[in-house]
């Protein structure tokens, strides 16, 4: 092993031990980082989690046309040729009443409902699959209404929109909050390497006096801020996760009513791993900070 | 190896603490700095190791000189130097061992080979049986041993001691003094600052007298 090699896995090793020393101070400090960095976190889970929804629904929007109760065979033939000859229709597909009645018949919830019924009140009903944009649909949409035997034109995909929209405000919210935070970070590494300068300035002008560089007593208080950083950002992963865990029991059980199976994903690994690393950056930037702050008067021979 | 020609410094406020002072001292020379409190001993021990600066003149130590030396080759002009301070500047938050563990620290020794060498200097300095204590709970006389020890630990061409002696009782400082001796009986080139003339004049070594910052012939 180099010498240089050693030198880092020594510093490394002896701040891990400073840091185990005092593990009151050090609980402390990772637990304001932790939580500091929690709440943009969750944040941010939450838009992606509903981003992914409305991506599925808004990226493939549908269209319903539900037809009149007159509307007959010949007129279906002839409006399913419309259909398909228009521009930004993608796939047609065409669901009768009795198709329609056995779906529902299917779903668990709606089974009784509809035993309970008469006759069949669903209507006749095409579904258009588009690949458009929101200005081709609705440029579509005074063209299908104008469609003889049409009841009634559905957009399935304009609450998606609409909420997509409102995710864009949410992502907006939640960079500004990261932004505020990633301050509080530096903030907090700042001082607790202030603090960690103080308690071995003894120590430190013993170094310098002997021929210690001043990267040599620079570079243990960068470990600090790096470590203390890594260790803020596995806290609010852990935070999240854990809130995750407990918010996903509630959202299953509501979600079943909606006969949907959605429920929070975590983060990937590529995700955890970007924001260990931002962390890191962070406490680094505060050490470098505090060190160019505070070592300077320390050492100014 | 040390030579000062026609060295001033003053500090700010207009304090000149040394005059016109050239000398030069050769390698393995034992030599002592007297002269009374505030006459310049630790200001010319100083400059040395380029705690302080020359204001005028020329400082050499082996060769480099100290006026125009960067900053960053500093802490390697000072490996080569022992330094034992008036006020010890020892470590009490760790152990024996480790204070002199600290000067191997960023010369980027192997742990154990580190290890190795620190008990060889505690072991001349008479202290590796306190190895594991805290140097709180050590004897002043110990004290200095074990500053002598973290300053001869990398083994360095050149000791600078000022006032190895104050605080100590008779015999200790005999004790230190021989101690020095011996170090200077291997090559080492030694130079003490002291206002203890009894002392100096039981080693009858080269004297240097300082009186109000300037060199008494």
């Amino acid at each position: 092993m180099s010498a240089w090699l050693r030198q880092h896995w020594q510093t490394f090793s002896l701040t891990l031990a400073r840091l185990a020393a005092n593990p009151v101070a050090t609980l402390l400090n990772v637990t304001v980082i932790g939580v500091a960095l929690a709440l943009p976190l969750g944040g941010y889970l939450l838009l992606q989690n509903l981003a992914g929804v409305t991506r599925q629904v808004a990226g493939n929007p549908q269209i319903s046309l539900f037809l009149t109760r007159e509307a007959g065979k010949a007129d279906i033939a002839a409006l399913e040729a419309r259909l398909k000859q228009m521009p930004g229709v993608r796939a047609v597909r065409f669901i009768s009443r009795e198709q329609a009645l056995e779906g529902l018949k299917r779903s668990e919830n709606m089974a009784d409902v509809i035993a309970a019924l008469q006759s069949n009140p669903l209507p006749d009903a095409f579904v258009l699959e588009t690949g458009g944009s929101t200005a081709e649909l609705e440029a579509l949409e005074p063209v299908l209404k104008a469609l003889p035997k049409i009841a009634h034109v559905q957009f399935d995909s304009t609450w998606a929109k609409r909420l997509e929209s409102l995710l864009a405000l949410g992502r907006t919210a939640v960079s500004m909050l990261a932004a505020l935070l990633a301050f509080g970070l530096v903030a907090v590494t700042f001082n607790t390497i202030r603090l960690q300068i103080l308690t071995q300035q003894d120590e430190i002008e013993v170094s310098s006096l002997i021929g210690a560089t001043d990267g040599f007593i620079r570079r243990p208080f960068f470990y600090l801020g790096v470590i203390l950083g890594g260790l803020g950002a596995l806290a609010a992963l852990a935070i999240v996760y854990l809130c995750m865990l407990i918010l996903n029991r509630s959202i299953l059980e509501l979600a079943r009513f909606y006969g949907s199976d959605f429920r929070l994903d975590f983060f990937g690994f590529p995700d955890c791993l970007a924001v260990l690393a931002f962390a890191a950056v962070l406490g680094w930037l505060g050490a470098y900070m505090s060190v160019s702050r505070h070592l300077a008067n320390t050492q100014s021979r | 190896m040390i030579s000062f020609s026609q060295v001033r410094k003053s500090y700010r406020g207009g304090h000149e603490a040394l005059a016109e002072l050239s000398f030069s001292i050769e390698s393995g020379e034992l030599v002592f700095v007297t002269g009374r409190s505030g006459a310049g001993k630790s200001t010319l021990l100083k400059l040395i190791p380029a705690i302080e600066r020359p204001t005028s003149g020329t400082v050499l130590v082996n060769g480099q000189n100290i006026g125009s030396m960067r900053r960053p080759a500093i802490p390697y002009l000072r490996r080569n130097l022992g330094l034992i301070f008036q006020d010890q500047k020892l470590l009490y938050d760790r152990s024996v061992f480790e204070n002199v563990m600290l000067p191997l620290a960023f010369t980027g020794h192997a742990r154990k080979e580190a290890a190795r060498r620190a008990r060889a200097a505690l072991d001349k300095v008479g202290l590796l049986a306190r190895e594991k204590a805290n140097p709180i709970t050590l004897s002043g006389g110990e004290q200095q041993r074990l500053c002598i020890a973290r300053a001869v630990v990398n083994r360095p061409g050149i000791l600078l001691a000022d006032e190895p002696t104050a605080s100590l009782d008779s015999a200790s400082a005999t004790e230190v003094m021989d101690m020095f001796r011996s170090f200077n009986q291997v090559g080492v080139t030694v130079l003490i600052a002291t206002h203890d003339e009894a002392l100096v004049q039981r080693l009858n070594p080269r004297v240097l007298t300082l009186k109000q910052g300037r060199l008494e012939p």
